[in-house]
């Protein structure tokens, strides 16, 4: 209430210490041995306890599996027999006789088509649904009962109408990922805050440039949280659905390998697996680290 | 009577849940072309209302606004909005939340280097051109302002709407963006329509004083011209004797005679 009484100097005044502080912050820290030696102990401080974990497992699994009468191999008979696996996964035999590379390379095969196909339709659903109400009263409860019927169940529904397996599981991957595409989707575009749509209202963009300029950009973090959800949900059903479909793929190894009771070919390709399905998710999530840079502080 | 910027007559209700609140009670306004007018009154009396339904972003209930003989019922850059809480796209830098703006507003009639000469103008006036790499979250809410009014500025409305521009910001950024508004308006000659609840803030800036009764059913209560010569000088004027009478009026308006009701 006592504004005519602020002098406007002081804040002037004040202007160019701010500045000077900036560039003090801005200069980049020197290089120096403890600083280094800072880093390598965070580093340390990160790998050293999974390295431990893995190796007590490893331990107790060794021990429990050398007993007689143990039904699964110790780690160390897993190697043994294993070896050529691991040191030549490029090897191509013809037919199904394939390197764990190819394998692993025709399920992501796979899984890229189908769920490169729910990552567009499942936005567009998303964009739909979040935008509109009518849209949502109607589709909302059908995604709703769809998403929760189990991925495999579709397998045999999409036999019957492709009469292929190769399109069944590609449509296998594409319904199992879909669901939290569309929903977390439609969650990011409902809650576009109504600052961002006056903004547009008073630039009058077109529906085209709304979606690109500010419905991406804003609904990008709950979209790529969909989108790590439905990769994970991707690669779980793969491997399940290459078991009943058969050719080549990661799954069809597996339950080969079952089939000819080399235990040890299912450990390898199960590390395999998990290791594939981590790194998938980490490529996702590098994504949209990058793409939401700036989008979730405001 | 033509003006040009018209509110004429205008209702609003709100309908929820079958129950009707009358917030806006047959509210007219004129505002002649490079005036500044203030809309000043207690929280709740529908201000912002008032300045959404100018601004297109909300229909009135009855009634109209005239914006040189034209009606206008929709959003659009001729009326630009600097809206309180800035509203700046946190995933485009200072220099493209001005540029979007300027890219649509002038795509027919700027080349690709002078829309670009346009934004950093525009950046220049609000002393913003050190920060155009800056993304909203790096910058202080004063300079985020800056930012919206820049934005604003570079659509060349024919009004500018500022709806409590300063209202988040302390007192010397405040002074200090004040400032700044008022040579803006001195050197540019915008017709501006602004929301505030700030007394000083409204005699400093304005040419008129509109202020409102409490709501609900909010109305023009008394509209105060401002007397004082351009340029203002904040210093010069905490003496003057006119700048004095008129913050007493508005002053005795909002304590007196339409004091802020507790909502019980």
């Amino acid at each position: 209430m006592n504004m005519p009484a602020v002098n406007p100097q002081p804040a002037r005044a004040i202007e160019p210490p701010i500045g000077k502080v900036l560039r003090l912050q801005s200069q980049r820290p020197k290089f120096s041995l403890s600083r280094a030696a800072a880093i390598g102990g965070d580093i340390a401080a990160r790998v050293i306890p999974p390295m431990i974990v893995i190796a007590l497992i490893v331990l107790v699994w060794e021990v429990l599996c050398r007993r007689q009468g143990a039904t699964l191999p110790p780690p160390s008979r897993v190697i043994a027999d294993t070896w050529d696996l691991i040191t030549d996964p490029f090897f191509d035999n013809g037919g199904l006789d394939k390197g764990l590379f190819w394998h692993l390379s025709a399920s992501l095969q796979r899984v890229a088509q189908g769920y490169a196909l729910a990552s567009i339709v499942g936005v567009a659903l998303g964009t739909l649904v979040g935008q509109s109400t009518w849209a949502m009263r109607g589709l909302d409860p059908i995604f709703q009962v769809l998403r929760t019927v189990p991925p495999l169940a579709w397998l045999p529904l999409s036999l019957a109408a492709f009469r292929d397996g190769q399109p069944s599981a590609i449509f296998v991957i594409f319904i199992t990922s879909i669901w939290p595409i569309i929903i977390n989707t439609a969650v990011g575009i409902r809650n576009i805050p109504q600052d961002y749509r006056n903004v547009a209202a008073v630039l009058r963009l077109n529906p085209l440039e709304f979606f690109w300029k500010i419905m991406i950009p804003s609904a990008a973090p709950y979209i790529f949280t969909g989108l790590r959800i439905g990769i994970g949900l991707s690669w779980l059903a793969i491997v399940a659905a290459e078991m009943l479909i058969g050719g080549v793929g990661i799954g069809f190894f597996i339950w080969d390998a079952w089939n000819s009771s080399h235990i040890s070919e299912i450990m390898l390709a199960l590390v395999y697996v998990g290791i594939v399905g981590f790194v998938l998710d980490r490529i996702v999530a590098g994504i949209a680290h990058v793409v939401t840079r700036g989008t979730a502080a405001s | 009577m033509t003006s040009y910027l018209r509110i004429d007559h205008v209702d609003k209700n709100f309908i929820r849940g079958g129950a009707e609140t009358k917030v806006l009670s047959d509210v007219s306004l004129s505002v002649e072309k490079g005036q500044f007018v203030s809309i000043i009154g207690h929280s709740g009396c529908g201000k912002t209302t008032l300045l959404n339904i100018v601004a297109g972003l909300t229909r009135a209930s009855t009634g109209g606004v005239l914006l040189e003989n034209r009606e206008v019922n929709d959003p659009g850059p001729d009326r630009a909005v600097v809206f309180q809480n800035h509203s700046l796209l946190p995933w485009l830098t200072v220099y493209d939340n001005v540029r979007l703006a300027v890219d649509k507003v002038h795509r027919s009639t700027k080349s690709r280097s002078e829309r670009h000469a346009w934004t950093l103008h525009n950046l220049d006036l609000v002393q913003m051109t050190h920060a155009k790499d800056k993304r909203p979250a790096e910058i202080s809410g004063g300079m985020k302002q800056r930012v919206g009014i820049a934005r604003a500025l570079a659509m060349e409305p024919k009004v500018l709407l500022l709806d409590e521009p300063f209202g988040a910001l302390d007192a010397l950024t405040r002074a200090h963006l004040q400032d700044s508004v008022m040579a803006l308006h001195q050197k540019l000659g915008n017709t501006v329509l602004m929301i505030t609840h700030d007394v000083d803030e409204a005699v400093l800036l304005s040419d008129r004083i509109v202020m409102m009764t409490n709501g609900p059913a909010a109305q023009i209560g008394e509209i105060l011209d401002v007397p004082l010569v351009r340029p203002r000088k904040r210093l010069e004027l905490a003496g003057n004797t006119t700048y004095l009478k008129c913050r007493q009026r508005v002053l005795e308006f909002l304590y007196e005679r339409h004091r802020f009701v507790e909502a019980a």
